[in-house]
């Protein structure tokens, strides 16, 4: 099989660019099921309903999906504060109930899909911008600016997150509660406000995440289900909690999916995550079993 | 003097930056009866964890009876003849008090004796087994309707159901009268009586004193004191560390 | 009651079930309930692993799909053997094609079981949470296989000629009408295995994986091989609902068959019928089918889905132990003074 050099290098920049791209999705849950131990499997279905939204703005009024996407922020971090209301309202304070937890997510996850389904209808939506179509030029090296401009934010706002984790009172406080409920409950901070407010951050760069979703493909509402696999194996992958593990393990599905689409087909892209997950979950158990 | 039940050497664990358990060295011997003492936090539930399998420690080891029990699973230590009642009671709530019983009576003691009871057997066991603690009377409920007390006595009874050759009692004491000691005292005295050792974690120290032939003190994940319980008592390391508060 | 006895007590309802039915002479009626006879094997199916040992598997479209496509595999062998079999094997099999679907169920149950043990090998050695995760990427990744898989139609689909009747001896029904009297057999299967789990050690085993994993496991319960237990049960009896759905539907293709509708009902049936015992999933797939049959044919499909999705958050929220909860807790509350 002749093996041109070129097709290589431009399958892994493509998955290195999808893998920055992937490394956004993730981020919510990295925040929501590897720091607070919440399984929110329906974090795919948040970011296609920003996606509509952004699709929605951009449509209507031509707004950048990306700058779309920051207006509704706030909308989003309510939200998340609510679910995550409920969700403590319901199941954590009444004790470990694992299955019940789960179940609310996937019905939510469910319930948002067929919302869209009957609003939007199940066609494909796109957005229009002014990056979406050109595509640089390095050499021989091709960076379509509808992968490079949300690769290049995604990082960005792991940068932020990373540096706001680290640096403020309230980072450290969520960091402090993915370790130990214990130590924050002497430090008089209450951890439901910490783990409520950390959770809304993970919802809120759901409407980022699904901005740049839409501007690098075509949306419709089922293509969410896709992605639950990749995100959960990329956070446990990445180290469950760690931001920089995230986006490290992001690449290398990125990468790894690149090459599968390339050299295989794409049809089998979605099997890759699956791959991965397996492949993660016998090798790394010690950061898993019995927390 | 034959070769200890169980030999800890070395054990350590950690939970991310924090050390729980550093270099313990612990022996218990066939019969024996141990207090291990020490202040809230001290790595005491989290040794036993690693004793019985529930956590795994990452360094040092653990031999029952000559055999290393490093990555055995927890139900297999049972079978092994080890037991524990857990410091916070985990009772089995879908499950009546009697049914909790028949678990280790089928599970546990089954792979031992090869003797299969039949439905009518074990619920005489476990009644019999109830009736040590006087929670008889309470067979049929369910655990909700046990108060904490009657919990505790649940745990414990529930870990004597697997006929353990070593049992582990962590605070099943916490909360009872004093005559209400006094019977458990006795109870774990008879066992002990039919060669089982046990290990007694408590914070009533008169318990403690009354109950063992050797105390081990465990501070912040280290053992700074192992010996008679006269000795221990007067260490002067262990009254500044736990005895003096 | 001992099993064989509910064996045959069930059986007979369900026998004159199907005379009424007959008697009725409503074609519509068989094929609605069709669907709900299969999503009562699906439930209660589902509940074995996710009800009695409380590890939740959200790739049940997967094992259904799986007897789907045995089904369809094994008749496209059936239909042409000598292409794909050594000579002296096509000519030896040769009188028992066509296959008949209880054949077809049985090779679909195996397969699906044995995947079943597969998966839950690799995953159930960690959390529930991963375990549940891993069923969903599973499905994903089936749902890919066969897609590629030129052979059951990939993702064109495949078309699956249905006979008109069907002799029994001296009987000649139609086949719908031999299609609902299988699922039915099979229901009243599943009910009675179900059934018998609850009351054995088996059934008290998974009580208390449930409950307390640890506690279980302190307790010396060999949890991981329980679960494995379960799971291949769980898997086998969902890939046996799945083997008769080609000659039902006539048309499979992997879009439909692996969608989140079969998930999510062999997830929202016993969790609001009540998942602490078989007439959970029953009582839930009975109102949820029925319902969603009604609203399939006066509102539109896509809204009886919702409907679903809303009854199952409603219900893992305000009543978590389901209809069969709530009975409970009334006659609780009447028996206490």
């Amino acid at each position: 099989m002749n093996f041109p050099i070129e097709l290589l290098i431009n399958a892994a920049v493509a998955g290195l660019l999808l893998g920055g791209f992937y490394a956004a999705v993730t981020i919510g849950i990295s925040i929501s099921f590897g720091m607070l131990d919440v399984v929110n499997i329906a974090h795919p279905a948040f970011i296609i309903l920003g996606s509509y939204i952004a699709y929605l703005l951009n449509q209507s009024l031509g707004v950048d999906p990306i700058l779309a996407a920051i207006i509704v922020l706030p909308a989003f971090y309510f939200l998340g504060q609510l679910v995550y209301q409920v969700y403590y309202l319901s199941f954590e304070r009444r004790g470990q109930d694992a299955l019940r937890g789960l179940a609310f997510f996937f019905g939510l996850l469910f319930i948002t899909e067929v919302v869209l389904i009957l609003l939007f209808g199940v066609d494909y939506r796109y957005v229009e911008a002014a990056y979406i179509g050109p595509t640089w030029r390095l050499g021989f090296v091709d960076l379509p600016l509808r992968m490079l401009v949300p690769c290049l934010v995604s990082l960005l706002l792991v940068v932020v997150l990373q540096l706001w984790l680290t640096h403020t009172f309230t980072g450290r406080a969520i960091m402090a509660v993915a370790q130990d409920q214990l130590a924050l409950q002497l430090m008089a901070a209450n951890p439901i406000r910490i783990k409520r407010m950390a959770f809304a951050v993970s919802i809120a760069t759901a409407s980022l995440a699904g901005a740049f979703l839409i501007i690098i493909q075509p949306v419709e509402p089922s293509v969410g289900r896709e992605y639950i696999g990749r995100v959960f194996a990329i956070c446990v992958l990445g180290g469950m909690g760690s931001l920089p593990g995230t986006v490290i393990a992001s690449m290398l599905l990125g990468v790894v999916e690149s090459f599968t689409a390339t050299f295989y087909g794409p049809s089998w892209a979605p099997a890759v995550a699956f791959g991965f997950l397996l492949l993660t979950l016998a090798v790394r158990p010690a950061g898993i079993l019995g927390r | 003097m034959s070769a200890p039940l169980l030999e800890i050497k070395a054990v350590g664990k950690r939970f991310g930056g924090f050390v729980a358990l550093e270099g313990i060295n612990l022996d218990v011997a066939r019969g024996e009866r141990l207090g291990l003492i020490g202040p809230n936090g001290s790595g005491k539930s989290t040794l036993v964890n690693c004793i019985c399998g529930t956590l795994n420690n990452e360094t040092g080891t653990v031999h029952f009876e000559g055999r290393a029990l490093d990555g055995l699973p927890a139900n297999r230590r049972t079978h092994l003849g080890l037991a524990r009642s857990f410091q916070l009671p985990r009772p089995f709530m879908s499950l009546s008090v009697a049914d909790n019983l028949r678990i280790p009576l089928i599970y546990a003691v089954r792979r031992r004796s090869a003797l299969i009871l039949s439905p009518q057997e074990l619920d005489q066991r476990a009644i019999e087994l109830l009736g040590m603690v006087g929670l008889e009377p309470k067979a049929r409920r369910s655990p909700r309707d046990l108060t904490q007390v009657e919990m505790r006595k649940l745990e414990l009874v529930r870990a004597m159901a697997a006929e353990p050759k070593l049992l582990i009692a962590d605070e099943v004491m916490a909360g009872l009268s004093h005559s209400e000691i006094e019977d458990i005292i006795q109870l774990l005295l008879k066992l002990n009586g039919q060669g089982i050792s046990i290990i007694l974690i408590e914070h009533i120290m008169r318990a403690v004193m009354s109950f063992s032939q050797r105390i081990a003190v465990l501070v912040s994940g280290r053992k700074i004191a192992d010996g008679k319980p006269d000795e221990v008592v007067n260490n002067p390391s262990v009254v500044s560390a736990y005895l003096g508060q | 009651m001992r099993s064989w006895l509910f064996f045959l007590s069930a059986l007979s309802v369900g026998a004159i079930v199907f005379a009424l039915a007959l008697l009725i002479r409503s074609d519509y009626l068989f094929f609605a309930g069709y669907v709900i006879l299969q999503f009562i094997v699906l439930a209660t199916a589902w509940n074995i692993l996710g009800g009695y040992c409380g590890y939740v598997n959200f790739g049940s479209a997967a094992f259904f799909a799986i007897g789907v496509y045995t089904s369809v595999a094994l008749v496209k062998l059936g239909a042409n053997p000598g292409r794909y079999l050594p000579e002296f094997l096509a000519t030896s099999l040769k009188p028992l094609l066509p296959l008949p679907i209880v054949a077809l169920q049985l090779f679909a149950g195996l397969i699906a079981g044995v995947v079943g043990l597969g998966m839950g090998y690799l995953t159930l050695r960690l959390r529930g949470v991963f375990f549940a995760i891993a069923t969903l990427a599973m499905a994903v990744v089936l749902q890919t296989l066969i897609i590629n898989w030129d052979f059951v139609g990939g993702s064109r689909g495949a078309y699956i000629v249905r006979p008109a009747s069907v002799t029994l001896g001296p009987f000649s029904i139609g086949y719908i009408e031999y299609l609902f009297l299988l699922m039915l057999v099979l229901a009243v299967v599943a009910l009675t295995v179900a059934r018998l789990i609850e009351r054995s050690r088996l059934g008290y085993g998974f009580a208390t994986i449930r409950d307390d994993e640890l506690a279980a496991e302190a307790c010396g319960v060999p949890t991981l091989r329980l679960k494995l237990i379960a799971t291949t049960i769980s898997g086998a009896f969902m890939g046996m609902a799945g083997a008769p759905f080609p000659y039902y539907i006539g048309y499979v293709e992997p879009a439909a068959t692996f969608g989140l509708p079969y998930a999510v009902n062999s997830i929202a049936m016993p969790m609001i019928g009540g998942t602490t015992s078989w007439p959970g999933p029953l009582l839930g797939a009975i109102l949820l089918g029925s319902l969603q049959q009604i609203a399939t044919v006066t509102i539109s499909s896509a809204v009886n889905l919702l409907i679903v999705g809303v009854l199952l958050v409603g219900f893992v929220v305000i009543a978590p132990k389901g209809i069969l909860g709530l009975i409970e807790d009334w006659r609780h509350k009447r028996a206490k003074p």
